[in-house]
């Protein structure tokens, strides 16, 4: 296991989290769309139920998400979501270049990927904008729906509990659009599933990227 | 400086009381020297001595509410009987049959589209008349003394809500006023409605009657009150795109027309946001085509590996 090709990129901790993380979105979205759509012609489930579950999951996410910025800054996995500024325009459009053209061309990729670096700059900034602005973002809204006393009750005559749901449903799609996305780009590989078994084994085949 | 403020104080003071006495019948005076204060005062010819007595609460009433109410350019003889006017009441005057809604207002082409007849055929088969027959008056939710028509007239939802929702609880959570019509005591409405998920802000937003009534779609406000067993308690029915809460609450052709402030205004600052109610057609469009452009893109790309593969 422990090949020259493999890096141990994917620690317990970040497994767990990832695990749960990923479990509770996906039964966030499953109950947010039965919510969102509800009507008496389309039911996924009931409706009570769906709320239930998208309270438990949403508080289920909201405890990993505390966990994760904690494990984050006592380890040194806060690293490698550094990001420099500086010609990153560049870097993520050799990024998408690649992702567009080189990889059919069997080029190498222009970030390949070692202890030092874990993403590729398109992975950061997509992992960086979900994680500081999106899941935050739909934690504080969600808390807000779900204590309503919280909420400022309008803003300019607008009830406050309209906007906060509204901008809480933009980001829920937003998120199920990254995974979908997120799915897909881990399928690229060597072997499609290259990527899945690496954060379920904890090793990333340096040569199956 | 001081003087004038005060001057300022006192006539904004008098502009107040004005007001508020301005709308009610000069002859009612006589009553509401009485019947708007917590104690009376009157000769008893017995002892032939002045005495202070404690008013009936329950005949005491607020001259404020009264002034907002519809019946408050009304003379208190126009329903209650002129007798009244002297002092001790007679006894027998109790037993006078009061005058119902219908009495007045039926037939009444100033009101017809009160559809008051209309009214009284959905009563007759809600659940009060079913268990109190006649003894069941319009009064009993609708206190002629301080009623507003606020399902017509407010522009606010909120206020249509909390009116309407004080009718129903003016018995269903006060024990004296439940037992006028039932042996039992009145229910433990928390408990009952324990299953409703965030259940204050329903009580707040919702009208008991949304779920307790069968809809009218010809009717303003539906007066059927269901038995309990036939109470909505199926959350989609409010919780979707076709929103029972539409042809209810939100009957907004009714509230847009009487708004000042516009219709898309209107919507956004009555409707509270209704899990699954609310769905912006632009929105959904925007979603649709960015789900559909990310799908397109991963196909393409998949396609595109597998050639090259």
């Amino acid at each position: 296991m422990n090949s020259e090709n493999k890096i141990y990129f994917y620690p317990v901790w970040l497994r767990i989290w990832h695990g749960i993380n990923g479990l509770g979105i996906l039964m966030l979205i499953f109950t947010g769309i039965n919510m969102q759509y509800a009507n008496p012609g389309f039911k996924l489930m009931n409706f009570e139920l769906a709320v239930n579950l998208h309270n438990i999951s949403g508080i289920l996410v909201s405890v990993s998400y505390i966990f994760f910025v904690v494990a984050n800054l006592r380890t040194n996995n806060h690293k490698f979501y550094r990001l420099k500024f500086k010609g990153l325009f560049k870097r993520l459009q050799l990024q998408i270049e690649y992702y567009m053209s080189g990889i059919f061309k069997n080029q190498e990729p222009p970030f390949p990927l070692s202890e030092k670096r874990k993403f590729n700059p398109m992975q950061k900034v997509s992992y960086l904008l979900i994680m500081v602005v999106f899941v935050p973002g739909l934690i504080i809204t969600g808390l807000g729906l779900l204590f309503p006393e919280l909420i400022i009750e309008n803003v300019y005559q607008v009830s406050g509990i309209f906007l906060t749901a509204v901008l809480h449903a933009c980001l829920g799609f937003l998120v199920s659009i990254f995974l979908i996305v997120h799915l897909y780009v881990a399928s690229i590989g060597k072997h499609p599933l290259n990527n899945f078994k690496s954060i379920l084994n904890g090793y990333h085949d340096i040569n199956g990227h | 400086m001081r003087s004038s403020f005060l001057f300022f104080l006192i006539l904004i003071l008098l502009l107040g009381f004005s007001k508020s006495s301005q709308a009610l019948a000069p002859e009612n005076e006589s009553c509401l020297k009485c019947h708007t204060h917590q104690t009376i005062t009157f000769h008893n010819t017995l002892t032939k001595r002045e005495d202070k007595r404690l008013m009936n609460p329950l005949y005491i009433l607020d001259k404020d509410h009264f002034a907002k109410g519809v019946h408050a350019k009304f003379k208190c003889i126009d329903c209650h009987s002129a007798d009244y006017s002297k002092y001790p009441h007679n006894a027998d005057l109790k037993l006078e049959p009061l005058s119902t809604c219908l009495d007045c207002h039926g037939g009444d082409a100033k009101y017809a589209s009160y559809q008051f007849e209309k009214i009284d055929t959905e009563f007759q088969k809600s659940v009060h008349f079913q268990k109190s027959g006649d003894s069941f008056t319009c009064s009993k939710c609708h206190n002629q003394h301080y009623y507003q028509a606020k399902s017509r007239n407010s522009s606010e939802v909120g206020d249509i809500v909390k009116f309407s929702n004080e009718m129903c609880m003016s018995c269903h959570s006060n024990n004296s006023k439940f037992q006028l019509i039932s042996d039992k005591l009145k229910p433990a409405l928390s408990q009952i409605h324990e299953w409703l998920p965030n259940q204050e802000l329903h009580f707040l937003n919702v009208r008991c009657i949304e779920c307790h009534t069968q809809v009218v779609d010809s009717l303003s406000v539906s007066h059927n009150i269901l038995p309990k067993e036939k109470a909505l308690k199926n959350c989609v029915e409010c919780h979707s795109k076709n929103s029972m809460l539409e042809a209810s609450l939100y009957k907004y052709k009714n509230l847009q027309s009487r708004s000042e402030i516009g219709k898309l205004n209107s919507i956004i600052k009555n409707k509270s946001y209704v899990i699954g109610a609310y769905q912006n057609i632009w929105l959904n469009y925007i979603s649709i085509l960015i789900f559909i452009l990310a799908l397109a893109g991963i196909s393409i790309h998949v396609i595109a590996r597998i050639i090259k593969k």
